[in-house]
């Protein structure tokens, strides 16, 4: 098992991709949310 | 929402089965051991990047065709899509390459072919930044989409056409290619994971596209009715 640090950081970084892109989605999703209904209640105002 | 709950869980099952069926299911590879297993993530990251940029060159071709917005959201999404899987393939590529070959990297013309295609898709991704008028950012951005496509067959056919470092393929590569079963099947289980993976993303970036349209349609009628509070056009945005 010589290698094993490789075989463990490749393993890691495909999900660490997969990962952080999918909280970036998710952050951005929020936030855009909430602007929605902030201005959609100052349309209905 | 709760009906993404089983699709989600499913995928995650997928996900875990793959790769524990990488790292201790699957056969050891006689020259390289246990070092061969990163073929498998790594091979998986590739998968979902076509099928990623295969989907964006498709909704490029779609919104010249149709001009419907929803063709510009799948493309935007499917390019960052493509650009994190690419970013996966070239990171598991460099950490199979080190122990393999020595080297980290080597500008050999399959390394070389898929480095430029990251390049063009990440330019792609900061020409749509550049661009405020939609149409406009999605037209351009469209063409840009179908001319960097055009490097993905020459990724996918550069260790076929040139000799190159990077071995030659052992799917489809002729009569001295070839795959041990037990390998080819964990390759399936583990290419589906992160193609299914990455196509649950997809459907949340995608969501996010429409939702960003939602909030330029909201702005743009709290601008009208700020301009001219009592306007018919004020009335018909809000």
């Amino acid at each position: 098992m010589k290698n094993f640090h490789f075989l463990f950081a490749a393993w890691m970084a495909v999900w660490a991709v997969f990962f952080v892109y999918e909280l970036s989605v998710a952050s951005r999703i929020s936030k855009l949310r909430d602007d929605v209904e902030s201005l959609k209640r100052q349309l209905k105002e | 929402m709760k009906s993404r709950v089983p699709i989600t869980v499913a995928v995650a099952a997928l996900i875990f089965f793959g790769g524990y069926a990488a790292l201790f299911i699957a056969p050891d590879e006689r020259t390289m051991h246990e070092i061969q297993r990163i073929f498998y993530f790594h091979l998986g990251s590739w998968a979902a990047m076509f099928t990623a940029l295969t989907i964006a060159f498709v909704a490029n071709i779609a919104w010249l065709v149709t001009r419907q917005p929803r063709w510009d959201w799948l493309g935007v999404s499917s390019v960052e899509l493509g650009v994190a899987s690419c970013t996966s393939g070239l990171i598991t590529g460099v950490l199979w390459g080190k122990p393999a070959w020595g080297i980290w990297w080597t500008w050999d013309a399959r390394l070389t072919t898929c480095f430029i295609l990251w390049l063009l898709y990440i330019s792609y991704l900061i020409l749509r930044g550049l661009i405020e008028e939609p149409q406009r950012r999605a037209t351009l951005s469209a063409i840009f989409g179908i001319f960097a496509f055009l490097d993905a067959p020459l990724v996918y056919a550069s260790n076929r056409l040139w000799r190159t470092q990077h071995p030659s393929p052992v799917l489809m590569g002729g009569k001295d290619a070839g795959l041990d079963p037990a390998m080819g099947r964990v390759l399936l289980v583990t290419v589906s994971a992160m193609t299914v993976l990455m196509l649950l993303i997809l459907a949340e970036r995608y969501r996010l596209e429409k939702l960003r349209h939602e909030l330029d349609e909201l702005r743009l009628a709290a601008e009208v009715r700020a301009a001219a509070p009592d306007s018919a056009a004020a009335k018909e945005l809000s």
